[in-house]
């Protein structure tokens, strides 16, 4: 070879050598974070990127922190969440059931990193998985939505049929019909996390059929600015949408993240992390309700004692008996009510949902 | 009936975009150019127009935003692909990611930022007519410009002496070229009125459709736009039964949805994709062997002196 081409590749060498030598003895904890969608849903994707920027203050001087949006679930997210792994991120934090097993790929090429998947159910000896029971606050948002409710159903603007998307259905209906047992529900899939223009159009369908109450599982304030426009009620997503509906919305099941992921961050920096599941809820401040706006008081008061009932476990949203949809008592195996295990892998509608799960 | 007032609302709402971009789509391939860049024409499109709506407080201002974005993303288009002679389709596909990601860069601080959106036309009378009243009379400016620009593209390709040009440039450049016509340039003209139609396309989804900006609020309308092209033979008249079949399809199936038929919502949600396809298929079969109906010298590169 070329004497000057030998200079050059080892000049390269040199300088790849430095720079990722200089990372690994930084003294910072690198954390990386992926988000399925960008940041600026106002959404899902938001709110933990909210919680990455709460774990960064708190943990100030302490951790880095890299974040990927707008990463399809699917073949491409190795790519990225391999991409973090790679340089130098010692925890990362993948936020969508979609990334579970390109996260346990990477996972097993990486054995000394860490991985905490939202929303999965699949662990490793370095990935753990966390989640929040949203379904406490989708209870109640049902008992809210049959006591506002006009017409008796509520329109659900949702986007795959995943078992945490089906409980969060069944938890609404449970505390509707704790109201009014004769609520009903109008679903419409629309078989994306993220799609402002369907989920517009899917709420626009939804009240020309005679909904009045909206809520959605998916990630934009779309249906929330139709509701507005459109002079009735909706329940926010993950965030709290009131700028997008401020005559509209009730109230809204926001995801608060910060602490988890300050405590995971600590434990790693304490070198004191193990794979495990959390699923925090009303009571651990994962699941924050938005304030209670646009409803009669009375209907506040009964929220607010359905939250602290739930907050205190007194009250449990998938208490025996349940009947599915075809009339059968669910086999209850956590005592008086669902355990976690049937709650996260629920497959099957309660009484009273007039719809088919897709693909069942 | 107020159902079908309401669902016929909802189509136009949501063919418009998809109108608009194919319809610039549509003159750009007919000069022989393949601009694969739409997606990231319309949301750059979007973003400028969200943008300068929240400075000026002005749903005009911000459509001239949109459409001047387009304009600019296919005019670095035109400079790769006619100054430079590279290949269409790698430069169309870049522009693409480009678009995306700017406008997401662009967007970023107005996320969150609320506008009032495009006002409604109101007739006194005409609009409070029962059935078609709102449907014909009450929509707003983009998508009667729609309308306008379809019959407009129609006039130009068919019925004026420099529409014959421009068809005669996408269908052999070397002829055009040997009359003594100015092939780049024609190319050059019809690449930016297809990216500032890109560009207003774009516009409609934050000014009009939902009046917010979120990155990637486009979701595919653009790669849907340019397939509506080739399902129109490259004929205006053809575009719009495609758009509007497209934005029907999408709008029942998720109407059948709401009612309960029971229907599996994978399938109803690749229903307008089936539609589209079972049409092309249904309409092509009269045409013979003579083949496609595409300009003969789309996507091949032009250069003067070869």
């Amino acid at each position: 070879m070329k004497k000057w081409n030998i200079i050059a590749m080892a000049a390269v060498l040199a300088i790849a050598t430095a720079t990722f030598g200089g990372s690994y003895a930084a003294e910072k904890l690198k954390i990386g974070f992926i988000y399925t969608g960008p940041i600026g849903d106002l959404g899902w994707s938001y709110q933990h990127d909210v919680g990455r920027k709460a774990m960064e203050k708190a943990l100030a001087g302490k951790v880095e922190t890299t974040y990927l949006e707008n990463v399809p679930e699917g073949p491409d997210a190795e790519r990225s969440i391999e991409q973090l792994a790679r340089t130098g991120h010692k925890l990362i934090f993948t936020t969508s059931f979609g990334f579970m097993d390109p996260t346990l790929k990477v996972a097993n090429k990486y054995p000394n990193v860490f991985f905490e998947h939202a929303t999965g159910f699949k662990r490793a000896k370095n990935v753990a998985t966390y989640a929040a029971r949203f379904y406490e606050g989708r209870y109640i948002q049902g008992q809210i939505a049959a006591k506002i409710s006009k017409t008796g159903v509520i329109g659900y603007i949702v986007s795959f049929p995943i078992p945490e998307v089906i409980s969060n259905i069944n938890a609404t209906m449970l505390g509707a019909q704790s109201v009014n047992p004769n609520m009903k529900v109008k679903i419409i899939w629309v078989n994306s996390w993220f799609d402002p223009g369907k989920e517009a159009d899917a709420a626009k369908a939804l009240i020309d059929q005679g909904v009045d109450v909206l809520t959605q599982h998916t990630d934009s304030p779309a249906a929330m600015q139709i509701a507005e426009q459109r002079g009735i009620h909706a329940f926010g997503q993950s965030s709290n949408m009131i700028k997008f509906g401020p005559k509209a919305q009730l109230t809204a099941d926001t995801d608060y993240w910060g602490d988890y992921y300050t405590k995971r961050a600590q434990a790693v920096l304490d070198g004191k992390w193990a794979s495990g599941d959390t699923w925090g809820g009303l009571d651990s401040g994962m699941v924050v309700m938005a304030p209670y706006t646009n409803m009669p008081d009375d209907v506040k008061k009964m929220a607010m004692d359905t939250q602290a009932a739930v907050t205190s476990g007194a009250l449990h949203p998938f208490k025996c008996p349940i009947t599915d949809q075809d009339g059968k008592t669910v086999e209850c195996k956590g005592g008086d009510h669902l355990d976690p295990g049937q709650i996260l892998s629920m497959n099957f509608y309660v009484k009273g949902v007039d719809d088919k799960i897709p693909g069942k | 009936m107020q159902m079908f007032e309401a669902i016929m609302l909802s189509v136009i709402a949501a063919s418009t975009p998809l109108l608009l971009a194919a319809a610039g789509e549509l003159v750009t391939e007919r000069s022989g150019v393949l601009n694969l860049g739409l997606e990231g024409m319309m949301i750059m499109g979007a973003a400028c127009a969200f943008a300068g709506t929240c400075l000026s407080s002005s749903v005009i201002v911000g459509a001239l935003c949109g459409v001047l974005a387009g304009v600019a993303m296919s005019a670095i288009f035109a400079i790769f692909t006619l100054g430079l002679a590279v290949n269409q389709v790698a430069s169309g596909l870049a522009l693409t990611i480009l678009g995306t990601g700017l406008s997401g860069l662009i967007g970023a601080g107005f996320v969150g930022q609320r506008i009032t959106p495009a006002p409604q036309l109101h007739l006194p009378v005409l609009t409070d007519l029962p059935l078609v009243g709102r449907i014909l009379f009450g929509q707003d400016a983009f998508v009667y410009l729609s309308v306008a620009l379809v019959i407009g593209i129609w006039l130009f390709l068919y019925r004026s002496r420099a529409g014959l040009v421009l068809r005669a440039v996408g269908d052999n450049h070397t002829s055009a070229h040997a009359l003594g016509y100015p092939v780049l340039k024609i190319r050059a003209l019809a690449v930016l009125f297809g990216g500032g139609c890109a560009g207003l396309a774009g516009a409609f989804l934050p000014l009009a459709y939902t009046p917010f900006f979120i990155p990637g609020m486009t979701a595919g309308r653009g790669w849907i736009a340019l397939a509506l092209v080739v399902f129109a033979s490259w004929r205006p008249g053809r575009l719009v039964a495609g758009a509007y079949l497209f934005g029907a399809v999408s709008i029942l199936q998720l109407h059948a949805q709401a009612l309960g038929l029971g229907i599996p919502s994978q399938l109803m949600s690749s229903l307008p994709y089936l539609a589209t396809v079972i049409v092309l298929v249904l309409i092509s079969r009269t045409r013979g062997i003579a083949g496609s109906a595409a300009p003969a010298s789309l996507g091949v590169v032009f250069v003067p002196d070869r």
